[in-house]
């Protein structure tokens, strides 16, 4: 179970995305998880070995690094990252769902049975419905947990900027002693990277959430309560609007 | 030229190098034979060179820094001052950023087959086979695609060129130092500190260096050829200025 597997999962969930969601995840995927691992990780790699600090006093060093570092930047991020992630399967779930009740039915009714389920498997459910509030769900859980881990990392650090030198004193660091810790400046610029990312990506879900209140909204206004595209044909032109704001 | 990706002996698949490669890859089908080249050279020439050789030299960056002093925390702190981030990190950067733009245009190709398939749905030609078609076509690079095209490859060069200064501006001369004067707190004095492997990473440094360079001049070669191409077509168009070819222009330039 790797990121690729994950990739994999949600790469499936895309066709039924629309296209924000679709620049969402190449965002989510290609500068935060490829930079996470390629980048980041080398960087957060020897934190625990390189923590120095001015003492010979067995153990110091072990309790100031845990007083000062509770949860690693790259795990938070690693959470963070698998949580942002998971709503999307929600909506998987859904649409397989509703896919195995189509199915079903389509295997219950006695007619010609192959093309139907063809066209099942083929077919993309249009973002209308329970699939909209699933999705738009998803949407808000997402915003949610990127906030909150940015929140959290932010709390537990006091900021973004990593400090040169810590001073601790901690039982049993004999008096004040001053620790320092590996390439702060680097750890800075990549916390602030992935916190950009993180907004890009919080910016991209408010859109796209935006952008389906307001297709619903427009969707509503098109096809007032009780009528439905085929009972109101006034011409190519509500059709071929039709067919546009259709996912 | 398709490249197949290295055979990894991994038993588990790894987010890396390879899948970013099947990923940016897929854009290779609109490019031109230039920007074929130029995902070459950037693959083998730099990401490769990057994990297979570049990232064994940096390895021991920090462990082999070494400074004239028993003081705790002197050898980190001046790591850390001069050595802000590591030319590795800005590498994987600077190829991450410089790949992505290769995927707008991909956007783009995607959008224009979504309306084109609808067109199709709409003319009556709905048939799977037409549909499939439409996935298989190479699209032409006019109009709105040439636009987003040029854009990208716009891009690319800027990337590449602000890159490139930032190591400028960290690293002066592109050179690597053998010794570094530091005299942060908590150093006592001014202390000599020895940077690891110094030549091996100027000789790394200018070869990436050569090769960005490289990458440069092929986005710009491509940018030239779009744009003589454009003008050639319209200069050509020009002269045959019939209703016919007119409309098929605008038909053609979405």
């Amino acid at each position: 179970m790797s990121w690729p597997t994950l990739y994999a999962q949600l790469v499936g969930v895309n066709r039924y995305s629309t296209s924000l969601g679709k620049i969402w995840l190449s965002v989510l995927f290609i500068f935060r998880v490829m930079v996470l691992v390629v980048a980041a990780e080398s960087v957060w790699g020897d934190e625990q070995s390189d923590f120095t600090c001015n003492t010979l006093q067995p153990g110091c060093e072990n309790v100031c690094y845990d007083h000062f570092f509770p949860v690693s930047h790259i795990r938070l991020w690693c959470l963070q990252l698998v949580f942002v992630s998971t709503p999307t399967l929600l909506v998987a779930m859904y649409v397989a769902y509703r896919n195995h009740g189509d199915k079903k039915r389509i295997l219950q009714s006695s007619a010609v049975q192959e093309a139907e389920l063809e066209s099942l498997k083929r077919r993309k459910m249009p973002l209308a419905g329970a699939l909209w509030w699933t999705y738009a769900c998803s949407l808000l859980f997402r915003l949610l947990f990127e906030g909150g881990f940015m929140y959290a990392l932010y709390v537990v650090y006091d900021g973004f900027q990593m400090p040169r030198l810590v001073q601790c004193d901690q039982w049993p660091c004999p008096n004040l002693v001053d620790c320092f810790i590996s390439r702060p400046t680097e750890k800075t610029v990549f916390t602030v990277f992935m916190a950009t990312t993180s907004s890009i990506c919080m910016v991209l879900n408010m859109a796209e959430l935006a952008y389906l209140v307001a297709k619903a909204v427009t969707r509503g206004n098109i096809y007032p309560h009780g009528t439905t595209p085929l009972a109101t044909f006034q011409g190519g032109h509500n059709e071929i609007s039709q067919m546009f704001l259709e996912e | 030229m398709p490249l197949t990706p290295p055979a990894e002996p991994d038993p588990e698949p790894k987010m890396n190098w390879a899948s970013f490669y099947a990923v940016i890859s897929g854009v290779n089908r609109h490019s031109t034979g230039i920007g074929r080249i130029w995902l070459s050279v950037l693959f083998i020439f730099r990401i490769l060179v990057l994990v297979v050789a570049a990232e064994s030299v940096w390895g021991d960056e920090k462990s082999g820094f070494t400074c004239n002093t028993q003081q705790p925390g002197c050898n980190s702190v001046c790591y850390d001052h001069f050595f802000p981030i590591s030319h590795i990190r800005l590498w994987a950067l600077q190829l991450i950023l410089v790949s992505t733009p290769a995927l707008l245009v991909a956007m783009h190709v995607a959008h224009r087959r979504h309306v084109d398939k609808k067109l199709y749905k709409l003319s009556g030609r709905a048939s799977p086979k037409d549909l499939e078609q439409i996935k298989t076509q190479k699209m032409k690079i006019t109009g709105a695609l040439w636009w987003t095209y040029v854009i990208s490859l716009f891009f690319r060069i800027v990337f590449e060129v602000t890159f490139m200064y930032v190591f400028y501006m960290i690293y002066p001369g592109y050179k690597m130092i053998r010794l570094v004067k530091c005299d942060s707190y908590p150093c006592p004095n001014t202390v000599d500190c020895f940077v690891s492997r110094p030549t091996e990473k100027t000789v790394f440094t200018v070869f990436m260096l050569a090769v960005s360079g490289v990458c440069i001049l092929l986005n710009v070669a491509e940018v030239v050829f779009l744009v003589g191409k454009a003008c050639s077509k319209h200069l050509h168009n020009a002269g045959d200025s019939t209703m016919g070819a007119w409309i098929a222009q605008k038909l053609c330039s979405y």
